[in-house]
């Protein structure tokens, strides 16, 4: 009795654990029929942060029909843009490297990975593309949100993450920083609109863009601050959800310029073929394919042709340049300092002024 | 297995050691010192290790900076949430789990074979999904009109869900394994259900309902990644110490993380340690009774 | 203990209602969005090639810390329940130790012992890749399953008592014996919860192993990962509960394993 009873489930057992295991099957494509872009003479390990992938899931394959990119296979990493730097930092194998803010480069820099010279060794500071701050709404835009001034009107509730868990979330609270203070000129009200909207307007801390995505689609806030390419994307979905998900989006009439830079990591095997990857961005083909996914172009002819697919008039928006210029005059013992370097120190770090809103904020509502 | 492996060879003590000295080395069935020695190994390598190295971590600016690290408001409060809400959570499986643990083994219904199953499946789950769940069925958008999302009460929910096969597979095995006889020979000198329940079922399984209960509490305090989307992660009310902990990360403030996990190391250490000294009191009663 | 029947009502009904609103609504969710759209779409879900690799790299994981986790741990339990030494709750509650490490903790630690620059970091230059290699996740769940077992079977250990063994051993049994047939089958039952509990928790480990692996689909992501890689990055909701269900599945074939296994030795 027991002999029959147990071979059948042992035999079972066995046969499954024998095809699992022996490994056929597997391979990096993570769509049913997709095509399989990992085989190559060469090799690149991408290591990048979330929101570009839509975009690259279009541009490796364009990338290995063209004629320096068809030997060559790849491996995409996605995660939190913090901590894929950190692990970058820490020798994960990568070649390649895309990040939502320019300090995951510098720390790359400052271990020693990454050329300090990066921005120079390809076109338009080595950023092939970007997006900008944008207001994502209810459908129907029930509240009527249009400007930054809307945000802080009575019962109105904002979801935004929190930028001590999230680098990336550092540029949705500098576009109403930008806009309140004129470009860092007027820094109390710049504070002072930060305070209001977090004291009042915030009460959950989503630990990431996609947290606060999947928070105000489950019904909590009445504006979602976020990138523009996230707000299309969500759009672009609400053929298919529910209702209750529907949503829109308005760009402010002042937001700010998302700038993601990609780089190449010298300690790379395959440093010819990383540049090449690199330069072929700011191709007329791969910039087209950023912009219908949603990406704005960087280079001049393409932004004018495919302006339709960013609706929205915007009257300034701030770059990280300007702002860094202005809040970093004199900051570094009587020196300048400029871009993110000046933004992080006066509004970011330790001591900045937003991480003290922040850390005195909490809910009161 | 052979005679040379690891196991065999720390449970026999070697032939030519006198009997008294082999009864004084280990208890019967037991494994001796080489036994010992072997898991205090490995509890060192995989443990203890790691560890050592996150304290050393914190106190890699002196004691100053841990102290200043772990007194900050916003850090305070996260553990004092967290210890709280981690206790509740304790509290309620250490009833309701042995009130499971109980039905699954001495009762039956159709489908219990079912239910048992399902005990151990929040733990399979990644936290993420865990989370997107609970946030759909006790959010805004709740189809049972329960809305308690970025509330305390749904910390509890969420670690609850997570910490609920910790007292259930405590116990199970031990009321198996429970010697009905006691029971029956009591019940035959007249003593009524609640009174065979305080004085021998209760006793015997004291130790497992400890030992689940201080499991629960710990993994409720290191837990974060399912209730950060349902608590709402806000600083001062529902803000979890781990939670915390990875924000230091992220402003690469790591000593200060690591400081703040040394405290809850220590807390779980403390805790622990107080229901094993409990938990062995009450069974040593329980031998001697025997 | 017989209990009445309005009793024995009562205490189902009070734990069946606290794990139908805790736990089977949770999974029923689960389970009803990942089958609405039919088997045929699971199905494809499940067998792109990132999740059949990321299923074979959890089993594998499952199956080098199992293992380890019975010997390690039955020894663990054995010399903590039977041994006579001092210091026993300190090293108990070593044991219990890893719960208490939020799994953020847990990646850090093992990186500032193994990765770059960390007190073993020298074994990278020895060409052997533990961070982000297969080593660094087997060893971050094996901190995060050490306790399982050994807690599953220290109270059976309790309960059963040294008589069995003390009555063997002087009936001439060595040690080895005393184990392979007494001790070992009268902690059947703790063991296999531990070992149900090890596999549960090591299919749903996520927050060390994302730290110490490289990320790549098809090489280093196990179904977690995939798990959380498919709802942040590609908002491929479906996929990602298909993936989580998967999960529960291969948790559950190996608790229905166990207990099958259980019931046919107990009814030789």
């Amino acid at each position: 009795m027991r002999q029959r009873s147990r071979l059948p489930v042992l035999a079972a057992l066995a046969l499954t654990a024998v095809l699992v295991l022996t490994g056929c099957g597997g391979g990096s494509t993570d769509e049913p029929g997709g095509i399989d872009i990992s085989t190559g003479t060469h090799h690149i390990n991408l290591v990048a942060y979330a929101v570009p992938k839509v975009g690259f899931d279009e541009i490796i394959p364009a990338f290995r029909q063209t004629a320096v990119g068809s030997d060559i296979g790849f491996s995409q990493s996605y995660g939190a843009s913090g901590d894929q730097s950190r692990k970058v930092a820490r020798h994960v194998p990568a070649d390649v490297v895309n990040f939502s803010v320019e300090p995951d480069i510098t720390r790359l820099v400052k271990a020693g990975l990454v050329d300090e010279d990066w921005k120079s060794a390809a076109p338009y500071n080595s950023t092939p593309f970007g997006s900008v701050v944008a207001l994502v709404v209810r459908e129907g835009n029930p509240k009527n949100i249009h400007t930054w001034a809307d945000l802080l009107k009575p019962g109105v509730e904002v979801i935004t993450p929190n930028p001590a868990s999230s680098g990336s979330a550092k540029w949705n609270l500098l576009a109403p920083y930008a806009a309140a203070s004129s470009g860092g000129q007027d820094p109390e009200s710049g504070l002072a609109f930060i305070s209001q909207l977090v004291r009042d307007h915030i009460k959950v801390n989503p630990k990431s863009g996609r947290e606060a995505t999947t928070t105000f689609q489950s019904g909590q806030g009445d504006v979602l601050i976020s990138y523009e390419n996230e707000a299309i994307f969500l759009t672009k979905q609400n053929a298919s959800s529910s209702a209750s998900q529907q949503v829109e989006y308005v760009l402010p009439p002042v937001t700010f310029q998302i700038e993601n830079p990609m780089a190449v990591v010298n300690t790379s095997d395959s440093l010819t073929q990383a540049n090449d990857f690199l330069q072929w961005q700011f191709t007329d083909e791969a910039q087209h394919i950023w912009a219908e996914a949603g990406f704005r172009p960087v280079v001049p002819e393409v932004i004018a042709e495919t302006a339709d697919l960013f609706p929205g008039e915007t009257d300034k928006i701030w770059t990280i340049k300007e702002l860094g210029a202005v809040l970093g005059r004199g900051i570094d013992n009587g020196k300048d300092k400029t871009g993110w370097a000046a933004v992080d120190q006066v509004l970011f770090g330790a001591k900045g002024a937003i991480t003290a809103v922040y850390d005195k904020g909490g809910s009161t509502t | 297995m052979t005679t040379t492996s690891p196991v065999a060879g720390a449970i026999s003590a070697p032939p030519d050691t006198p009997k008294a000295v082999r009864k004084f080395n280990k208890g019967a069935g037991g494994v001796g010192p080489i036994g010992l020695g072997i898991a205090t190994l490995w509890l060192s390598i995989i443990v203890l290790l790691p560890l050592a190295a996150i304290v050393f971590k914190s106190l890699e600016d002196g004691p100053v900076t841990f102290w200043q690290a772990v007194t900050t408001p916003n850090a305070l409060a996260a553990l004092r949430i967290t210890v709280v809400v981690s206790f509740i959570v304790a509290a309620i499986n250490v009833v309701l789990g042995t009130l499971v643990a109980w039905v699954l083994v001495r009762d039956d219904f159709p489908g219990k074979g079912f239910v048992n199953a399902l005990i151990d499946l929040p733990f399979a789950l990644p936290t993420i999904v865990a989370s997107i769940v609970l946030l759909s069925l006790y959010g805004p958008d709740s189809p049972v009109g329960i809305h308690i999302s970025a509330t305390q009460p749904a910390l509890v929910i969420a670690l609850l869900f997570v910490t609920i096969p910790f007292v259930v597979r405590q116990v199970q095995p031990v009321l198996i394994e429970l010697d009905r006889d006691v029971e029956e020979a009591a019940a035959s000198l007249g003593a009524n259900n609640l009174t065979i329940f305080r004085k021998i079922v209760l006793p015997a399984l004291t130790p497992a309902i400890l030992s689940g209960g201080g499991l629960a509490f710990t993994r409720a305090i290191g837990e974060f990644g399912s209730v950060v989307l349902i608590g709402g992660n806000i600083p001062r009310e529902t803000q979890v110490a781990s939670q915390y902990i990875q924000q230091q990360i992220e402003v690469d403030a790591p000593v200060s993380a690591a400081a703040v996990s040394v405290v809850l190391l220590v807390i779980a250490f403390v805790v622990l340690f107080v229901l094993r000294v409990f938990g062995s009191r009450a069974s040593k009663r329980e031998e001697q009774n025997r | 203990m017989n209990v009445s029947t309005g009793v024995r009502l009562t205490l189902r009904t009070v734990a069946l209602g606290y794990l139908f609103v805790l736990l089977i609504v949770p999974i029923a969710v689960i389970l009803f969005r990942t089958f609405e759209h039919g088997l045929g779409q699971f199905w494809e879900w499940i067998t792109t090639p990132a999740a059949i690799s990321a299923l074979q790299l959890s089993l594998l994981i499952v199956a080098i810390v199992v293992p380890l986790n019975v010997i390690f741990g039955v020894v663990t339990a054995l010399a903590l329940v039977r041994g006579r030494f001092r210091g026993r709750g300190v090293i108990e509650a070593i044991v219990d130790l890893p719960f208490a490490v939020s799994p953020v903790v847990v990646g850090v630690a093992l990186i500032l012992l193994w990765g770059v620059g960390g007190w073993f970091g020298g074994v990278e230059s020895l060409g052997f890749r533990v961070i982000f290699g297969l080593p660094g996740m087997v060893l971050a769940t094996l901190f995060v399953t050490l306790p399982f077992i050994v807690r599953e079977v220290e109270p059976v250990l309790h309960e059963i008592g040294e008589q069995q063994e003390e009555a063997a051993s002087t009936l001439g049994a060595n040690g080895w014996q005393t184990f392979w047939r007494i001790t070992l089958p009268a902690i059947r039952w703790g063991l296999s919860y531990g070992i149900v509990l090890t596999v549960a928790r090591s299919l749903g480990e996520f927050g060390a192993v994302i730290m110490v692996s490289s990320g790549f689909p098809g090489i280093s992501q196990t179904l977690t990962l995939l798990v959380h890689s498919r709802y942040i990055d590609d908002y491929n909701e479906f996929g990602a509960y298909a993936a989580a269900t998967l999960l529960m599945i291969v948790a559950l074939v190996v608790l229905l394993l166990m207990t099958l296994l259980q019931r046919t030795r107990k009814s030789s």
